[in-house]
């Protein structure tokens, strides 16, 4: 059972903002997913090993050559706030 | 002749290539037919001038219907969210990329659902797509757009991204034929991940040839993406009419009742029509199969949780108006940006990585797939290929899911387990049933999956299978 | 109370000098106009996907090689999960739970592990962003962004201030010599945190740390640590407990201030990169790396110590500057029957003075003074040819001009006078000249020495040998 405190706290992890009703909607939905999800807690797994890739692969590397770059223009051309070359965001609250 | 639009994408080049018309007649009569989109299929038509990175200097194939999720150069793509509207990507995926160098022209951007997670396209911040066979359905999600533009007359063919089943369900849903590759055989790059470990490239056809064809082009090692392998060798067109030799799997735990009877009776049907080709079917464990959909919902949403986190407010995309300060601005951001199923799949994903619940949740999950992918490995030691419904349903009505969201992830029971394993699957259309609640009767899909790198072998039973069937019912209204 | 004894550990960004980033091709620059060097891909488009910088792997491998650490046989990248805007796709790559390379040493200090990531962007508070009344806003500028880094850390061995940047320093020369970073403190290619605790003295339990941060000299560093070690045994000592935090140095008034604490703990949701395969360094690439190392040094400092019989700091100060060390091991060859160390007091004591007083712009080995120059020279004074004072001179000659030294003495006229009857007449007068000093000598006062030795310099121009001039003068005196 996912708790409203869980839901506001991973909210903030998500940096999602919820209004007041999808805090309560969420709470519920989750908690019914993860019910379901749960199931799985209950297989004897200890000796398997996760699966985290299903490709077979190893060091696929790339060698040290520089490509071009993107014109600045272009860079920012999408930025919701391009200043003076750069992307600009409203500060952290000072630090220190 | 015969109206181009009839032919196939293989029969449409093989024309071409004899001079029989040109592929500029054949591009135009395509704009005019995709022009004619009432299912709110196309988020973006190409024709409207301003699509001069994606022309093709000398087409020679089909024009394609491209998934909205594929990042086209100078072209809108916003992955059917509010969060990328306007956004008009400084480079093209891979995929399409080699489509272009293949000479497919873009014939325009397809709808989806949000950032590719939904089962219905009901979640696409554009408004829902609609299903060609009847309006008041969906067309299966996410790839519903490609399934309904290529179902529904208005692209002769289509790609698409499968991480769950996005390829396979909506193809199985609105009539057509679905391949979902062995995971590292096309490039992502591009592709705008929805969980990087599951997604891949596909075709959405009109037939298996088609499929075959348009895996030729996509396939190969990328250097832009570390994990793609590619086919070694790519896959030539299938001619094959028996299945005499192959072995054919049904999973023994395959939980008959909870698919549609009519569904159900489509399937035994195709059974028999297997054996009839020579082929024969037996019944073969797989154990872990029913956990997939467990696994899957916490793998998928919390890869998501990760890949979505860049879409913040600060170099691209949508930022909220009037945010305060730097924390304000990313929630209210992603609060507006984003839609239901996106946020709740963020949730899940951050609660199932976050501190103290890791192991319970991804770390599980990750052992399941383990034991999935050793079922699939088993099986695969008797049998050429596990076979199975794509969907325990037909098209459901819009809106009569979208309540219920374990139900609608539920959806997805029969297509998650090949995606977690990352071995090909298709989907071709076997017949038509009658919904569970009646109704006209509607397009029911049969899956089959083989071991990894396998789809040339099991383009070839497709194909003989697909003959056999001789499915060729189209929506009213649709030639074909 | 027992003593309270410093427990210091170190965590060291090392900026790779590849030439592109870690995950994408954009090159790496300094100093440039903000986001001249972004592509998709370090830009965090949508889509993208990141592709590993061989050279950064060589790169890890050599430290890797050179920290003596175990290589794993197969590492893997994880996502460090975390919004801010120098994090453009809000993951950091970074290497968690499988390191590239562990368990590893640098003299006497432990290294812990040393893990492969990328470089944060940089950030620059611009004042007030007229969107909220004194709110500010930063500009983010993602030319460092994706740097590759290799994060080094030790275990907690180190025991006071001094040693921990003395010990920074020998990691930061054992790098420099690697070739793999330019190892800037001021610029940031080098980046040392300090994890400082302290506790009762013999005890082996771990105190509560507190972790320093924005230390960007080894002076800021080691003044840093003091004070924090200064601020925790003060506290203890007053009965209070040490808080976990993060403190950032103010070098302008030496104090630290803690970092703000976060409003909710951090919690980086790790999970392996899926985009990334493993790393799998081949027998070839661990083999070429190790053997594609300098003697670096600590080996050297070692060498010279046992082989060549050199003091410890002299060893040390050698070792850290290749360049003279190679210089000094020139002169010692040219010269080898002189004492390695006597080469080696020239090398760090005269030579040095004489080059900072000369200006101080040039190295030993950049300077006019040819190794075989100075091989003669020391071998002129070693058989009292000329006096060491003469020596000096010369040495200030052949640093201004370069040249050979036995045509500057005898240009010069240095040439020790060898002819003992001639010096013992010019003694015999010095003593009669003072014969108060004489009186205090002979009375006990062997300062007093001194006043005659200086007039028998005075009149043989520094010409004579101080020894013989001494002898000389208390055989005057019959003592
Ligand atoms: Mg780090
Ligand atoms: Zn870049």
């Amino acid at each position: 059972m996912i708790e409203r405190e869980q839901v506001l706290h991973v909210a903030k992890l998500a940096r999602l903002g919820l209004s007041e009703e999808e805090v309560e909607r969420m709470a519920g939905e989750l908690s019914g997913i993860l019910e379901h999800v749960d199931r799985i807690g209950e297989l004897e797994l200890d000796d398997v090993p996760p699966t985290s890739h299903v490709v077979e692969l190893e060091n696929v590397l790339r060698a040290d050559e520089p490509h071009e770059s993107l014109d600045r223009d272009v860079a920012l051309a999408q930025a919701p706030d391009p200043v003076d070359g750069a992307f600009r965001v409203p500060s952290p609250q000072a630090e220190g | 002749m015969t109206d181009m639009l009839e032919l196939t994408a293989v029969q449409a080049q093989e024309a071409m290539a004899s001079g029989d018309f040109s592929p500029a007649e054949y591009g135009k009569a395509w704009a005019e037919a995709a022009a004619e989109d009432e299912l709110n299929a196309y988020l973006w038509r190409d024709g409207n001038g301003d699509a001069e990175a994606i022309s093709v200097e000398e087409p020679s194939l089909a024009p394609v219907a491209v998934k909205d999720i594929f990042c086209t150069e100078g072209v809108p793509t916003t992955a059917g969210s509010r969060i990328l509207e306007g956004y008009r990507p400084a480079y093209t995926s891979t995929a399409v990329r080699r489509l272009i160098e293949a000479g497919a022209p873009v014939l325009g951007k397809t709808n989806m659902d949000e950032f590719a997670m939904g089962s219905s396209n009901e979640n696409s911040a554009y408004g829902p797509v609609l299903n060609p066979w009847d309006r008041g359905r969906v067309p299966g999600g996410s790839s519903g757009g490609s399934a309904a533009v290529v179902a529904g007359g208005l692209a002769p063919w289509a790609i698409g991204t499968d991480t769950g089943g996005s390829i396979r369900q909506p193809a199985s849903l609105c009539g057509i034929v679905g391949l979902k590759p062995t995971y590292g055989a096309i490039s992502r790059y591009g592709m705008i991940a929805f969980a990087s470990s599951l997604d891949q490239c596909g075709p959405l056809t009109r037939d298996v040839r088609d499929a075959a064809l348009m895996l030729s082009v996509l396939q190969g090692a990328d250097p832009c993406d570390s994990t793609s392998v590619g086919l070694g060798e790519a896959p030539s067109l299938p001619d094959r009419e028996d299945l005499r030799g192959l072995r054919f799997a049904v999973p023994s735990e395959l939980a008959r009742d909870a698919i549609e009877p009519g569904v159900r009776e489509v399937f035994e049907a195709t059974l028999a029509r297997i054996e009839q080709l020579g082929g024969e079917i037996a019944e073969a464990p797989l154990p872990h199969a029913e956990h997939g959909i467990s696994a899957y919902y916490v793998i998928a949403p919390a890869e998501a949780s990760s890949n979505l986190a860049r879409y913040d407010g600060v170099r691209y995309g949508m930022r909220s108006e009037g945010s305060g300060d730097l924390i304000e601005m990313y929630e209210t951001t992603r609060a507006e940006g984003f839609g239901s199923e996106v946020k709740r799949r963020i949730m899940l994903g951050t609660y199932a990585l976050s501190s103290g619940y890791y192991d319970a949740y991804y770390g599980q999950a990750q052992k399941v797939r383990t034991k999935i992918a050793s079922d699939f490995s088993a099986a695969f030691a008797e049998f050429d290929f596990v076979v199975t419904p794509t969907s325990p349903s037909v098209a459901f009505g819009l809106g009569e899911k979208t309540s219920d969201p374990l139900a609608m992830y539920l959806n997805d029971f029969f297509t998650v387990p090949m995606s977690l394993a990352g071995i090909p699957a298709i989907s071709i259309p076997a017949g038509l049933a009658e919904p569970a609640g009646g109704g006209p009767r509607l397009p029911v899909g049969f899956q089959i999956a083989a071991p990894a790198f396998a789809e040339q072998k099991l383009l070839a039973a497709a194909h003989a299978l697909e003959g056999a069937i001789g499915f060729d019912a189209r929506p009213e209204g649709v030639r074909g | 109370m027992a003593e309270l004894e410093a427990v210091i550990g170190l965590e060291i960004h090392v900026q790779l000098a590849t030439k592109t980033k870690m995950f994408c091709g954009c090159e790496l620059s300094f100093g440039d106009e903000p986001n001249v060097h972004t592509c998709p891909v370090c830009l965090a488009h949508p889509g993208v996907l990141p592709v590993t910088n061989e050279q950064a792997i060589l790169y890890a491998l050599k430290i890797a090689a050179a920290l003596e650490c175990e290589v794993a046989p197969r590492s893997i990248f994880h996502r460090k999960n975390y919004f801010y805007p120098d994090s453009p796709k809000a993951y950091q790559i970074s290497q968690y739970d499988i390191p590239i390379a562990s368990n590893g040493r640098l003299g006497d200090i432990r290294i812990h592990r040393a893990h492969l990531e990328e470089d944060a962007a940089k950030m620059i508070h611009v004042g007030d962003s007229g969107r909220i009344h004194g709110s500010g806003a930063s500009l983010v500028d993602f030319n460092r962004g994706g740097t590759p880094l290799v994060e080094i850390v030790t275990e907690p061995d180190l025991r006071g201030a001094a040693e921990a940047a003395a010990w920074a320093r020998l990691l930061r020369e054992t790098v420099r010599q690697l070739g793999v970073s330019d190892v800037n403190m001021e610029e940031g290619s080098l980046r040392v945190d300090a994890n400082v605790s302290v506790r009762p003295a013999g005890s082996d339990e771990l105190g509560t740390k507190t972790e320093l941060k924005n230390m960007n000299s080894f002076r800021f560093l080691e003044r840093g640590m003091e004070a924090e070690l200064a601020r925790q045994r003060e506290l203890i000592e007053a009965g209070g407990t040490i808080v976990q935090e993060t403190l950032h140095f103010h070098p302008e008034d030496g104090t630290l201030h803690p970092l703000r604490s976060k409003e909710e703990a951090h919690d980086y949701r790790y999970f392996p990169e899926p985009d990334l395969v493993p790393i799998a360094p081949t027998e070839q690439m661990i083999r070429e790396a190790r053997e594609s190392l300098p003697e670096l040094p600590a080996a050297r400092a070692t060498r010279y110590e046992g082989e060549m019989g050199l003091p410890q700091d002299v060893a040390a100060l050698l070792a850290a500057d290749p360049e003279t060390a190679g210089y000094f091991e020139q002169v010692a060859g040219s010269a080898s029957d002189i004492e390695p160390r006597v080469v080696a007091n020239w090398v760090t004591g005269e030579l040095a003075a004489a080059l900072r007083q000369d200006g101080g712009e040039v190295t030993a080995a950049e300077s006019k003074v040819e190794s075989g120059a100075l091989a003669l020279l020391i071998g002129m004074v070693q058989e009292k040819k000329i006096s060491h004072g003469s020596g000096k001179t010369v040495l200030a000659t052949l640093v201004a001009e370069g040249g050979d030294p036995e045509a500057i003495v005898e240009r010069e006229g240095l040439a020790q006078i060898s002819d003992s009857g001639e010096i013992e007449s010019i003694v015999a007068a010095a003593v009669e000249a003072n014969s108060e000093a004489a009186e205090q000598i002979l009375s006990g006062n062997q300062k007093a020495i001194g006043v005659i030795v200086g007039a028998v310099m005075k009149e043989t121009k520094g010409r004579a040998d101080g020894g013989e001039v001494n002898r000389l003068i208390k055989k005057q005196l019959g003592l």
